[in-house]
């Protein structure tokens, strides 16, 4: 059948089965291969990806659940620019090392910024309390989170 | 080749049914679409998906209490006035319930009909006498929670039928609201033992109406009249929340899985207890607007 929604931003008609789920979708039939497939079963949070801006599970949704909605993935974050403010302090704090977790954390921080632009470094911990980094050790995240919500602040 | 639908109304959600009356429904997608993952479910079933039913999406206020549509997400609940004011102990459940990305899809009809002894808002609605309204074609009944789930992911559930909604009465006598989950983490930890709490204690600290409920200790969530009675009259003490936490270790039944031995639980039962002497008694639901 086929499928209509927004996909970073463009229109998109898409002929799909409705029982794939997202990510299979996002992955092969779209070839937007930044979104990634950890543990396939919620508990990682490498398939995030922001549906209506909200941050959502890509291997916990079948593609009938795409209709009508505004999906972000990765590959959509920045816009007009090379990169995304989250991408370059994620690059520049070292939050990224084998960078598996690194979109979905992406795009878990992203959802948390959009909800709550002040976030304290608590606040940060619990917002990507979804999304497992198995480098990293968390800390050198949570800063590039702080600190693209401090230049977002100095931006403004 | 998996079928699925997603209706708008339950008009239409009838008609798939009558269809396919042996289609799977789903809300959130979080235990569904795992347990076909791991393959726990026979054969690839037609699923109809609730998440776009507007009529099952509101929690309103009413004479009786409050009633929270089947398919509201955790995260809704969360940041709904009426929940923080009136029922703060499924508030404080749900912050412990899976992640962020899990309460963003999973839904409270879904935590209830998936009856796990673990669910996490589940022993805050067993305390809260929940009662969830199921709705087939033509038919409409009303059973009280503990009714409802009959064992570990059994229910009362039938073909056709599905939950509409969870109605609660706001409870006002109570000044103490508590709910505890000893997990493995904190985030995405299935409980290894949890405790609900509400009680009403006087200005000087006798316990004038109490309702505890306990999850993951047993098939279905652990409550005991005789012993809430027992507490009335008797201050909130040391001794007395120990002697309790004695009680419940001899009324819970535990399993021992990967997570945890049945005497460990056990032992977490009662000592989930103990935290009650922290308690801080509040006016909820009557703080000015």
């Amino acid at each position: 059948m086929t499928l209509y929604f927004t996909l970073n931003g463009k229109k998109t008609a898409l002929d799909v089965a409705p029982g794939r789920r997202v990510i299979d979708v996002l992955r092969e039939d779209c070839g937007l291969t930044g979104t990634k497939e950890g543990c396939g079963a919620g508990e990682c949070g490498a398939c995030t990806i922001l549906v209506d801006g909200e941050s959502r599970l890509s291997c916990l949704m079948l593609a009938l659940q795409l209709s009508g909605r505004e999906i972000t993935t990765i590959e959509g974050m920045a816009v007009e620019r090379p990169l995304h403010t989250l991408q370059d302090t994620f690059m520049q704090k070292g939050g990224v090392q084998c960078g598996f977790c690194t979109p979905g954390m992406i795009m878990s921080a992203a959802a948390l910024l959009n909800r709550n632009p002040h976030p304290t470094r608590s606040d940060i911990r619990t917002g990507l309390s979804g999304n497992l980094c198995r480098c990293t050790g968390y800390q050198k995240i949570v800063d590039a989170v702080e600190a693209t919500a401090r230049r977002e602040e100095e931006a403004t | 080749m998996t079928q699925v639908y997603l209706p708008r109304t339950l008009t239409e959600l009838w008609s798939y049914l009558d269809g396919e009356p042996e289609a799977q429904v789903y809300a959130g997608g979080t235990d569904l679409l795992v347990k076909m993952r791991n393959r726990k479910l026979s054969a690839a079933p037609t699923l109809i998906c609730m998440e776009r039913l507007e009529e099952l999406r509101e929690v309103t206020e009413n004479a009786a209490g409050i009633r929270i549509g089947a398919v509201v997400t955790h995260t809704k609940l969360l940041r709904h006035p009426l929940i923080s004011r009136y029922l703060p102990v499924l508030d404080q459940a749900l912050r412990t319930l899976g992640s962020p990305l899990i309460r963003n899809m999973g839904t409270i009809g879904g935590n209830i009909c998936t009856a796990s002894p673990a669910g996490d808002t589940l022993p805050p609605l067993y305390i809260l006498q929940a009662d969830v309204e199921l709705h087939s074609r033509n038919a409409f009944r009303i059973l009280p929670i503990r009714e409802f789930i009959t064992g570990p992911g059994e229910t009362q559930l039938q073909k056709r039928e599905i939950m509409t909604g969870i109605r609660v009465r706001k409870p006002e006598r109570y000044n103490v609201h508590h709910f505890e989950k000893v997990g493995q983490r904190k985030s995405m930890a299935c409980a290894v033992a949890s405790m609900a709490a509400m009680l009403r204690l006087s200005p000087d600290g006798i316990i004038e109406a109490a309702r505890l409920a306990w999850g993951s200790v047993g098939p279905t969530i652990v409550t005991d009249a005789t012993l809430e009675d027992a507490l009335l009259g008797k201050k909130l003490s040391r001794e007395t929340l120990t002697d309790t936490a004695q009680r419940i270790k001899q009324i819970v039944t535990p399993i021992v899985d990967v997570r945890a031995s049945a005497d460990y639980r056990r032992t977490v039962s009662g000592n989930l207890l103990l935290r009650l002497l922290d308690a801080q008694p509040q006016n909820y639901g009557k703080l000015s607007e």
